[in-house]
């Protein structure tokens, strides 16, 4: 813990802090019209609300929560899909614990368990392949989720079950891709953001070289951040430092861990077992190009999508919900009509209320403090 | 009398010896050998002469509970953990420190237990004896008895393993009370040690995470403690122990019914390393995870240091410390304040704490 304590130092953060300061005097920028950065992964959102970072900065810096929480982006025709091969019979539906509560059209797969579904939660893809070798006679489905995050340890796990020869087992893909995503912002004319904090475990499989053409293409800074309190201020003093002096580059924050080439044990193993998708639809962001991994021909006796009839339920989002605009920056939670009425933690209506990742879920929080005192 | 009658009139003076390995439906049908199971496992396990009679209920002379205080408080609770075993201890000491801790943050002297069992079929006998043996050393632990039961033996699949349930009834002195509802603006708000130990034990002792710490559950009675921080200060305002759903559930409580704002300081709560490490890799909040040992407590500003002192001198209360304040503002609302400066809501969970994907 001394090696996490280090990055937690309420000293050093001070010391951060009157820098990001001081350079965010010289910015051109008042409250009424700050400086937005956007930090793309919920693992960032989740830290800037848990340690509250949000409230100490100047009232010129306005930090814009992304796409990057896997589970707010999953349409509700994906989550309905893997509640329909859940309550298959003969079927172990395996899933991340943070997928269980999101709702789909119907219910969520914590619902689905409750009716009957032996739905189990894990904490890697291999415990679901352990189950699978201790069930032969079941289907186990692994729920597959996240970004380039998660995907390599997908893969490995495909890979075992290929050298093992485990029948049972099949992968339901809703891995993304965090590059695609990024596109589709900078392409929304919409969209006012003046630099990204790049999301740092992704980074660490991908290197920092695919956020080249951020800068490159649409002149915004990117400085890829670890997770802890005093990574995120200087990753925001870093990028504070670049517009002062009239750069754009990609900056790396998280040398600890990420490098520039990335992780190419990891890159190989999502090479061999994934394809990007021709499309793949993203809640609130739409239809993205290339912007998905399904499994490769070689492995598709694993790919559930394969295997079984997923039914692929087309399902829109409620009507009043703004998730999309919200999951884009355009829209603060606190913009949308139901946010805090119709849409509460304890009843959501879209997904960025249930994550703990979620813009909306951290926002309510947040929100309660400041109204009421 | 012939030979035969001889050996009717000697059965019932024969105490028959329990040799059955596991429990079967037959242990839960009302007869012999249910009778049998009782006498060996219970019975024998809690030597009390109230229990020993084996009747419906059991009765207690008013006189000698009214010295002990001006009303009776009275709990019940139900313990279905698994494992039933884990570092630190069992169901059956969970089922009694559980419900002696319901009563002692009442402001009651615990005195007497019920415990039910429901056995699923299968179960082993050796379990149930060594589940029986902890409760009784809890019980004297906790210097309370157990003094009525219940034994029901359900099928294969209808239940996991082994479920308790213990009631209570304690007295509490005269002029004590203690309720949520009672938290004012300048009250301080004190734990008896680091949270999140049980909770933490128990994920582990699951053994779905392959890891490896040596955090053990903090099952333990609070009565002891209790006693100390009434005797310290009579005007204690509030008390729960932090169960299920943790510290900050309580407090949210507290903040809810007394209509107060609640300020921790995130530099005085204290929680283990281990436990830190493992929500960590989690992503959960330790503020959330479930003790068996620990309570919360709310006195007046001008007698914290007082009951920090006194419940330190209590080996239940040794690392206690003074976590925050009852504030006016954001009535409702439970926050803290990180160590350089943020604020951040402590919030009421919504369901149970999930594992984040990254």
């Amino acid at each position: 813990m001394k090696y996490i304590d280090e990055f937690r130092d309420p000293q050093k953060a001070q010391a951060v802090l009157q820098q990001i300061k001081k350079f965010s005097r010289k910015l051109d920028r008042s409250a009424q019209n700050p400086l937005k950065i956007m930090e793309v992964c919920g693992g960032h959102t989740h830290s800037i609300f848990k340690y509250g970072l949000e409230t100490i900065l100047p009232d010129n810096i306005e930090l814009v929560h992304g796409p990057g929480c896997p589970v707010c982006v999953m349409p509700r025709g994906r989550l309905d899909d893997a509640i329909a091969l859940a309550e298959m019979p003969n079927v172990i539906f395996t899933t991340y614990g943070d997928a269980m509560r999101v709702p789909g059209t119907k219910k969520s797969l914590l619902e689905a368990k409750a009716d009957g579904a032996d739905i189990r939660m894990v904490y890697s893809p291999l415990d679901a392949l352990q189950i699978a070798k201790e069930n032969p006679q079941q289907e186990v489905i692994f729920f597959g989720l996240g970004f380039e995050t998660t995907a390599p340890s997908t893969a490995l796990t495909i890979l075992q079950a290929e050298r093992e020869k485990v029948p049972n087992f099949s992968v339901f893909s809703n891995h993304v891709l965090v590059v695609p995503a990024l596109q589709a912002l900078l392409d929304n004319g919409e969209l006012q953001l003046d630099g990204f904090i790049g999301p740092g475990h992704v980074s660490m499989v991908i290197g920092t070289e695919p956020y080249q053409f951020i800068c490159d293409r649409y002149q915004k800074p990117v400085v890829v951040s670890g997770f802890e309190p005093l990574d995120i201020l200087q990753s925001v003093w870093m990028l504070l430092q670049q517009m002062v002096s009239h750069r754009v580059e990609v900056e790396n924050q998280y040398q600890r861990i990420v490098k520039p080439q990335g992780n190419p044990v990891a890159i190989d193993a999502m090479e061999k077992v994934f394809v990007p998708r021709e499309s793949f639809e993203w809640r609130g962001l739409g239809e993205i190009p290339q912007s998905g991994f399904q499994l490769a021909d070689a492995y598709s006796h694993f790919d559930a999508e394969v295997k079984f009839a997923v039914p692929h339920y087309q399902s829109q989002d409620h009507k009043a919900c703004q998730c999309g605009k919200i999951l884009q920056g355009i829209l603060k939670p606190t913009d949308c009509k139901v946010f805090g009425t119709a849409c509460t933690p304890s009843n959501p209506l879209g997904a960025c209320m249930v994550s703990s990742e979620g813009a909306c879920a951290a926002y309510y929080k947040y929100h309660r403090l400041s109204a009421a005192s | 009398m012939t030979d035969t009658n001889k050996n009717i009139a000697k059965s019932p003076s024969r105490k028959k010896k329990f040799r059955d390995t596991t429990v079967t439906l037959a242990h839960g049908s009302g007869g012999q050998a249910m009778r049998d199971l009782i006498d060996d496992i219970f019975v024998g396990s809690f030597g009390n002469p109230a229990m020993a009679d084996l009747e419906d209920g059991v009765s207690f002379p008013i006189q000698s509970l009214a010295q002990l205080g001006d009303r009776l408080t009275f709990t019940t609770d139900s313990f279905v953990v698994d494992p039933l075993f884990f570092p630190g201890g069992d169901i059956g000491t969970l089922a009694v420190n559980g419900t002696v801790n319901d009563l002692a943050v009442s402001g009651a002297t615990p005195l007497y237990l019920s415990c039910s069992v429901i056995v699923e079929e299968g179960l082993a006998v050796d379990s149930l004896r060594k589940v029986a043996a902890s409760i009784q050393q809890a019980a004297e632990a906790a210097n309370v008895q157990i003094v009525t039961g219940d034994t029901k033996v359900v099928p294969k699949g209808s239940a996991d393993k082994l479920f308790l349930n213990t009631a209570g009834i304690g007295m509490v002195r005269e002029g004590i009370n203690v309720k949520s509802d009672r938290l004012q603006p300048g009250d301080a708000i004190l734990v008896n040690g680091p949270l999140g130990d049980h909770g933490t034990a128990i994920l582990i002792a699951r053994g779905e995470l392959a890891l490896d710490t040596n955090v053990a559950s903090d099952c333990q009675p609070l009565h002891g403690l209790v006693d100390i921080i009434i005797n310290a200060c009579p005007q204690v305002k509030a008390m729960r122990d932090a169960t299920r759903g943790g510290v900050a559930t309580v407090l949210n409580e507290f903040a809810t019914a007394s209509g107060v704002g609640i300020r921790l300081q995130e530099s005085q709560v204290p929680i283990r390393e281990e436990v830190k490490g493992v929500c960590e890799i989690l992503g959960f909040d330790p503020l959330y995870l479930a003790n068996e040992g620990k309570l919360v407590v709310a006195v007046p500003q001008e007698a914290a240091e007082t009951v920090l002192a006194a419940m330190q001198s209590h080996p239940a209360g040794q690392e206690s410390k003074i976590i925050g304040e009852v504030v006016e503002a954001a009535a409702g609302v439970v926050w803290m304040q990180t160590g350089f400066g943020s604020e951040r809501v402590v919030d009421m969970l919504v369901g149970e704490q999930l594992p984040r994907i990254c």
